[in-house]
C-alpha cells in the first residue's frame, strides 16, 4: 500500500512530534504514504533544503516559511502552509542569576509583574536575549511581550540569535540572560540548573501559532494528492498525541537518537503541560502550554499568518504593505486543510481568518462540517488583531 | 575579491581554501569557527561566505547579514535565483554561501563551482578514511575468530582461515560477518565443551 515517499526536514524539538509519530505510528502508511525524516541543527538549513528539494516539506517556524514566501534576505519563493504543526510549546527561560534579580517566585509569573520587575533589572545592566530564528515565532513573541511592558527591543536590551539544540549551552556560557525556544530546550536548562522558566509564551498568547508544515508552493500543486494524504496522516498523528493515555510512549520515541537525541523525562513534562520551573523544583501543570489537535488547532488560520506579518513589518524596519499582507495570508493554505479533512469528521472552520485574541472563553465558532468550539484566545494585554486592518492595529502598538 | 570560509572542520576549510588558491583566488580569511562569529566576518568585509551547511551559527549569521552590520551592501544567499541549479549542487555537497548582493554571477560561479568540487572531494576523503578503518576492525575481528578456532578445534591459523572463507563461501556472506557471528557466540556459549 506504501506507495510514495515525502521527505520532511526538522529539528530536534518536541513540536516535531507529529510528522515523527505519523510515520512510527503507522498513520502515514495507513495513508499510503512513506515519511523520510531529515534532522538538521539550524532553521537555515531546513529552509535551503526545502528550497532546493533535499526535501518535499519541512517542519518549520511559521514566520520563516512567511519570510521566505516574502523574499526576505533572498530571493522570494512561493510557499504552502497546509497544516499547522501546533500552537504554543515555547518559554521564556531567565539565567539563574537574572532569575534572583527579576525575584521569579516558585511558579509561572503574571507577564504584567514579571515584565515591570524585568524593566527595571534592564535599567541597571545591559540585558541579552536569545532566539532560536530572526524569523521566528520566539522573536516576536518575546518582542510583543516587552514592548508590552515598556522595554524596547533593540534600543534596552539586545536580541540574538541562536539555534534552539545550543539556546540552553548559550544561557550556561553567559552570552545571554535569557532564552525564548521551544521544548525541551528549556527544561534542559533548568535540569542543567542553569536556567528558571519565567513564563509560557502561551501566557503571551493563548492560542499562538508555532510551527508549521511548509512546502514550496510548486510541489504543493505537482504533489497535490500526496500532501492531503500527509494532512490526513499528521491530523490522525495528532489525535494521538493529545490523548494523555499515550504520553509516555510518544515521549520514548520522541527521545531517541536519531529524533531529539534527549531526556524522555524533559520532553513528557513538555508534552503532558508540566513544567519543571526551577532546577530540582517539582513540576508545575500550566494548562495548554503546547496545543495540538483540540479547537482544530491544526487549521492554518490565514488571521495568524497576518499577524506575524504584521509583527515582522513592526520589527524589520520594512514598510506595511497590501501586496505583502496579502502574500503572507495566502502563504497559509485552508483550502488544502478543508480537501484533506473534507468527509472525515474533522471539525472544519467556515471562516479562514478570525480576530485573534478576542475570546475570553469557549466560543462556538462557525464550521462547515462537525462541532468547532474555540477556546480563550487573548494577548497578555488584552488587545485583539484585525487582520482586515492592520495598520490600524500597527498604529495603536506602544 | 575577498572570501571568507567558516568551517567546522579545520582540514576541510584548508582543502577549500588550498583549490581557491590553486585558481589564483587569494584573498581569503579563514574563520575560526569558536570564536566571535559575527565580530570576524565584520572585520574580515568579505564578498562572499562559504559557510558548512552544518554549521550551527547559520541562523545567527543570517540574523548578522539581514542586520547589514558586516558591509555597506546587502548580503544575500546566492546571486539570483535563476542559479537554482549551482544553488542545489552546492547545497547536495554541504556548502552554503552568502554573496553581497550585486556581484556578478559570472564572477560567482567558478567560486562556487570550485567550493563545491573540494566539498565533495573532502567527502571522498572521509568515505576512504571510514573505509579504511572499517578494514582494520574487521581484520581484528577476523584475527579473533581466527584464535578461538584454533584454539577450540586444535587447528592452525591457515586451516582456521579456510574454515571461515569456506563457510562465507557457502552462505554467501562476508568473512568479516562469519567472524563477528563467531565473537558473539564464544561471548555467549564460552564456557560450554
Amino acid at each position: 500500500m506504501t506507495d510514495e515517499t515525502m521527505r520532511i526536514g526538522f529539528l530536534p524539538l518536541v513540536d516535531a512530534a507529529l510528522p515523527i509519530l505519523a510515520q512510527e505510528l503507522g498513520f502515514a502508511e495507513a495513508q499510503g504514504l512513506k515519511l523520510e525524516l531529515v534532522r538538521d541543527m539550524t532553521w537555515a538549513t531546513v529552509r535551503d533544503r526545502l528550497l532546493y528539494g533535499h526535501t518535499d516539506a519541512a517542519h518549520m517556524v511559521a514566520p520563516l516559511a512567511i519570510a521566505t514566501a516574502l523574499g526576505r534576505d533572498r530571493p522570494a519563493v512561493p510557499m504552502a502552509v497546509p497544516f499547522v504543526l501546533g500552537l504554543n510549546g515555547n518559554a521564556i527561560t531567565f539565567s539563574v542569576r537574572l532569575a534572583g534579580e527579576v525575584g521569579l517566585g516558585a511558579g509561572l509569573g503574571d507577564p504584567l509583574t514579571v515584565g515591570a520587575a524585568l524593566k527595571r533589572v534592564a535599567g541597571e545592566r545591559r540585558l541579552r536575549f536569545g532566539v532560536v530564528h530572526r524569523h521566528s515565532s520566539h522573536n516576536y513573541m518575546l518582542r510583543y511581550w516587552l514592548a508590552g511592558v515598556g522595554i524596547r527591543p533593540d534600543v534596552d536590551v539586545d536580541i540574538v540569535v541562536t539555534s534552539p539544540p545550543f539556546a540552553a549551552d548559550a544561557l550556561a556560557a553567559g552570552e545571554v540572560d535569557g532564552i525564548c525556544v521551544g521544548e525541551p530546550w528549556n527544561s534542559i536548562a533548568v535540569d542543567r540548573g542553569v536556567g528558571q522558566i519565567a513564563l509560557a509564551t502561551a501566557q503571551i498568547w493563548r492560542r499562538g501559532v508555532e510551527k508549521v508544515l511548509a512546502l514550496r508552493s510548486a510541489v504543493a500543486d505537482e504533489r497535490r494528492e500526496a500532501v492531503l494524504k500527509l494532512v490526513r496522516a499528521l491530523h490522525a498523528a495528532a489525535a494521538h498525541f493529545a490523548d494523555p493515555a499515550n504520553a509516555e510512549a510518544n515521549a520514548a520515541i520522541l527521545a531517541r537518537a536519531e529524533y531529539l537525541d534527549s531526556s524522555t523525562d524533559a520532553i513528557l513534562r513538555a508534552i503532558t503541560d508540566r513544567l519543571r520551573l526551577v532546577p530540582g523544583g517539582e513540576p508545575v501543570h500550566y494548562p495548554d502550554f503546547m496545543f495540538q489537535y483540540r479547537e482544530a488547532a491544526n487549521f492554518p488560520w490565514r488571521s495568524q499568518a497576518g499577524w506575524l506579518y504584521a509583527q515582522m513589518t513592526r520589527w524589520d524596519g520594512i514598510a506595511y504593505s497590501d501586496a505583502d499582507a496579502g502574500i503572507a495570508a495566502e502563504v497559509f493554505r485552508p483550502d488544502l486543510y478543508r480537501a484533506a479533512l473534507a468527509g472525515s469528521g474533522a471539525p472544519l472552520p467556515g471562516a479562514s481568518s478570525k480576530l485573534e485574541g478576542g475570546l475570553g472563553g469557549p466560543t462556538g465558532a462557525g464550521s462547515v462540517q462537525g462541532r468547532l468550539v474555540l477556546g480563550a484566545d487573548g494577548f497578555f494585554d488584552g488587545r485583539a488583531f484585525d487582520p482586515d486592518d492592520i495598520p490600524e492595529y500597527l498604529r495603536g502598538l506602544p | 575579491m575577498r572570501i571568507a570560509i567558516i568551517d567546522t572542520s579545520s582540514t576541510r576549510a584548508a582543502i577549500i581554501s588550498d583549490g581557491l588558491r590553486e585558481a589564483g583566488l587569494d584573498d581569503l580569511v579563514v574563520i575560526d569557527p569558536a570564536g566571535p562569529l559575527a565580530a570576524q566576518v565584520e572585520a574580515a568585509r568579505p564578498e562572499v561566505v562559504l559557510i558548512n551547511l552544518e554549521n550551527p551559527s547559520r541562523d545567527l549569521l543570517e540574523d548578522f547579514f539581514a542586520m547589514s552590520r558586516a558591509l555597506d551592501r546587502p548580503i544575500a544567499m546566492f546571486v539570483d535565483q535563476s542559479d537554482a541549479e549551482a544553488t542545489g549542487a552546492a547545497i547536495d555537497a554541504g556548502v552554503s554561501a552568502y554573496v553581497v548582493d550585486g556581484l556578478s554571477k559570472q564572477r560567482i560561479k567558478p567560486v562556487i563551482d570550485l567550493a563545491v568540487r573540494r566539498f565533495q572531494a573532502f567527502s571522498r576523503l572521509q568515505r576512504e578514511l571510514d573505509a579504511a578503518k572499517n578494514a582494520l576492525a574487521e581484520r581484528a575481528t577476523i584475527d579473533r575468530a581466527k584464535a578461538i578456532l584454533m584454539k577450540r578445534r586444535g587447528i592452525d591459523e591457515p586451516a582456521a582461515y579456510a574454515l571461515l572463507r569456506g563457510q562465507a563461501m557457502r552462505t554467501n556472506r562476508r568473512i568479516a560477518e562469519i567472524a563477528e557471528a563467531i565473537l558473539t557466540t564464544e561471548a555467549l556459549m564460552g564456557d560450554q565443551p
